[in-house]
């Protein structure tokens, strides 16, 4: 599915990417370590109940986040100019992770256990820092973008290295939820958390597509983009806040899920081309059918003992991708 | 001598009114101890083809950017026709104003027809989508540099010539009316820098583009283009027909460097042979500011 972007080749290509969506979920939903099954779905059992109340809300979280994840990576990577760029680069993971420890390191989450306290934490922390790079890597009013990169990464380590420091001074029975958040996992959330969670990604995804025009000509660099008729600042400024608040968004609830971000940009560049008002949603529909799989898998490999997310994401999703890479012999990039 | 002469014997340029016009324009680099250029005026009238000439950190590039409104001046006005740049949204300039840059650069392979559909940018409502129109724009372009066969192949492809013509085809798909080229053969070979230059003075001839070259060939740019412009530290120097522009005296005091120039027997153009470094202390900056 190449060749110029027409509006017919846009709505075939998002149209068979959601019909493998809802393919992948309803598998996903069939199977698992109850033997429930959609055979049993009408025959009032427990069935019904293990796949709306269990499986489908797990999937469905699941989703959004590699659809979030799916979609900010190809925004970084195409902003950044860098093909290694993902979610986590510009310190997102960092700043959540950070944030969600301070919080519960410091007894606030015990002392208001209803409160989604660490969420709210994970994502200010994300946001925050997303501003402080943006901050201090413009100078004179512009943003650099490598500068951003290796502020982001330096940024990152700070956090990680912040991280451990409390882990050695607090004592780790009160750690223990925040080290399972930690790994990257798709808890079991209900639907008045999916439901804002879902239409906060969907519109972040939409604008992403949106911008995609900006994106393909800001990957062809800031004055390219500039001459063409993109007003660099403001594009990189909205991109990388949408890009940001999605990927925050998930990140708060799953916690770091890494690998996403990175190759999923690169699978659906390789399945649809490098045309971003395509590849943005493309991103985000193979992100969500990606990580659906990878947590059934999870789920189902070694039942009843889950695995988590993330060994599935790389074990399978590495190897996956190096064949694919292989087998279109580097025609994706230009240098 | 910023005194403007005719691009070709019979049409004065300074008859038509300006199509970009630079009034007093300053700018100094980011942590620069003093500006690049001060006060600096320039006007180009449509349909020019015009050539920047002068030594490396002349200030070539730099002028070529803030006439194309990439960067801003740090004190006075680019105005394109009767507008200021600086007041006109980016997507209104690209419509007018389109750049060849000296090292385009890609990081996705994309292919030489969605190369030159970028150039449609400008053109594009919110939804972004290309329609026929689009395609025909940039169809047409793709024939005025001869890649019009070329459509599908990935640029990764091309060779350097063939990718300087998919980066030019580009800028032509934005329909613009002023087209500005950093240094388009750079790494073209004899051929191709000719084929190039073919092709801007077809443009400009046939369709009324006015054309800004910056370059370091002399020669081919004083064959070229009806006007040259010679920049010195910030300065202009010269700034006339190639005949007035390119006299040994100037390259002398200009580059340092001791030059014959000849008049091509078939165009009388001026062509330059390069002897040697300038004898004596040559250098401009030994010297002073040229004047």
């Amino acid at each position: 599915m190449k060749g110029p972007l027409t509006a017919r080749r846009l709505i075939l290509s998002l149209l068979l990417l959601g019909l493998a969506l809802v393919v992948t979920l309803a598998i996903g939903a069939g199977i698992g370590s109850s033997k429930a099954g959609w055979g049993d779905f009408f025959g009032g059992g427990e069935a019904a109940v293990t796949i709306l109340r269990l499986r489908l809300p797990r999937l469905l979280l699941a989703a959004i986040a590699g659809a979030a994840l799916g979609a900010a990576g190809a925004v970084f990577q195409a902003v950044l100019r860098n093909p290694l760029a993902d979610p986590y680069i510009l310190g997102v993971s960092g700043g959540a992770a950070l944030g969600a420890f301070a919080v519960t390191a410091a007894g606030l989450t015990a002392m208001a256990p209803l409160l989604p306290i660490r969420q709210a934490a994970a994502f200010a922390g994300a946001i925050l820092t997303v501003l402080f790079i943006f901050l201090l890597s413009s100078v004179g009013g512009r943003v650099a973008s490598y500068p951003m990169l290796l502020i982001g990464v330096v940024t990152n380590t700070v956090y990680l290295a912040v991280i451990l420091f409390i882990q050695t001074l607090v004592e780790l029975t009160r750690l223990h939820g925040l080290r399972i958040w930690m790994i990257g996992s798709i808890p079991i959330e209900g639907y008045d958390v999916l439901t804002p969670l879902a239409a906060l990604t969907a519109a972040g995804v939409v604008a992403i597509g949106v911008f995609g025009r900006d994106l393909n000509l800001l990957s062809a660099g800031e004055d390219a983009a500039r001459s063409l008729g993109v007003g660099v600042e403001r594009s990189r400024m909205v991109l990388v806040a949408v890009a940001s608040l999605v990927t925050a968004a998930a990140v708060a609830v799953t916690g770091p899920i890494g690998f996403v971000g990175l190759i999923v940009p690169h699978v659906a560049r390789i399945l649809f081309g490098p045309d971003h008002r395509l590849l943005g949603p493309a991103a985000a529909l193979c992100g969500a059918i990606f990580l659906a799989a990878a947590d059934t898998l999870a789920r189902t490999a070694i039942a009843p003992t889950e695995l988590p997310v993330g060994v599935v994401t790389a074990m399978a999703g590495g190897p996956f991708f190096l064949w694919l890479y292989r087998r279109q012999r580097g025609r994706t990039y230009f240098e | 001598m910023t005194t403007h002469a005719a691009a070709e014997p019979g049409a004065p340029l300074t008859a038509a009114a300006p199509l970009l016009e630079a009034r007093g324009v300053s700018f100094r680099h980011h942590g620069a101890r003093v500006p690049l250029f001060d006060r600096l005026s320039l006007r180009l009238a449509p349909g020019e083809f015009a050539g920047i000439l002068g030594p490396n950190g002349s200030g070539k590039t730099t002028l070529l950017r803030l006439l194309a409104g990439l960067l801003r001046p740090d004190s006075g006005q680019v105005i394109l026709e009767d507008a200021e740049l600086e007041a006109l949204s980016p997507r209104l300039r690209a419509r007018s104003i389109a750049v060849v840059l000296q090292e385009p650069s890609l990081l996705f392979n994309f292919s030489v027809l969605e190369i030159a559909l970028m150039g449609r940018a400008p053109h594009l409502g919110l939804w972004g989508l290309e329609g026929a129109g689009d395609f025909t724009a940039a169809r047409r372009a793709l024939a005025e540099v001869d890649l019009a066969g070329c459509e599908d192949r990935p640029v990764q492809e091309l060779s350097s010539g063939e990718r300087q013509r998919v980066f030019l085809a580009r800028a032509l798909a934005q329909e613009p009316r002023l087209l500005l080229l950093d240094e388009p053969t750079a790494f073209l070979d004899l051929r191709h820098a000719l084929g190039l230059y073919e092709i801007l003075r077809r443009l400009n001839r046939e369709r009324g583009l006015t054309v800004v070259t910056v370059s370091h060939d002399l020669s081919l740019a004083a064959r070229y283009a009806g006007r040259l412009i010679l920049l010195n530290r910030g300065r202009i120097a010269a700034d006339g027909a190639p005949g007035e522009v390119v006299t040994p005296a100037r390259l002398r005091d200009v580059y340092g460097a001791e030059t014959d120039v000849f008049l091509d027997p078939t165009t009388g153009t001026p062509v330059v042979i390069a002897r040697g470094p300038a004898l004596g202390p040559a250098d401009g900056a030994e010297r002073g500011p040229a004047a």
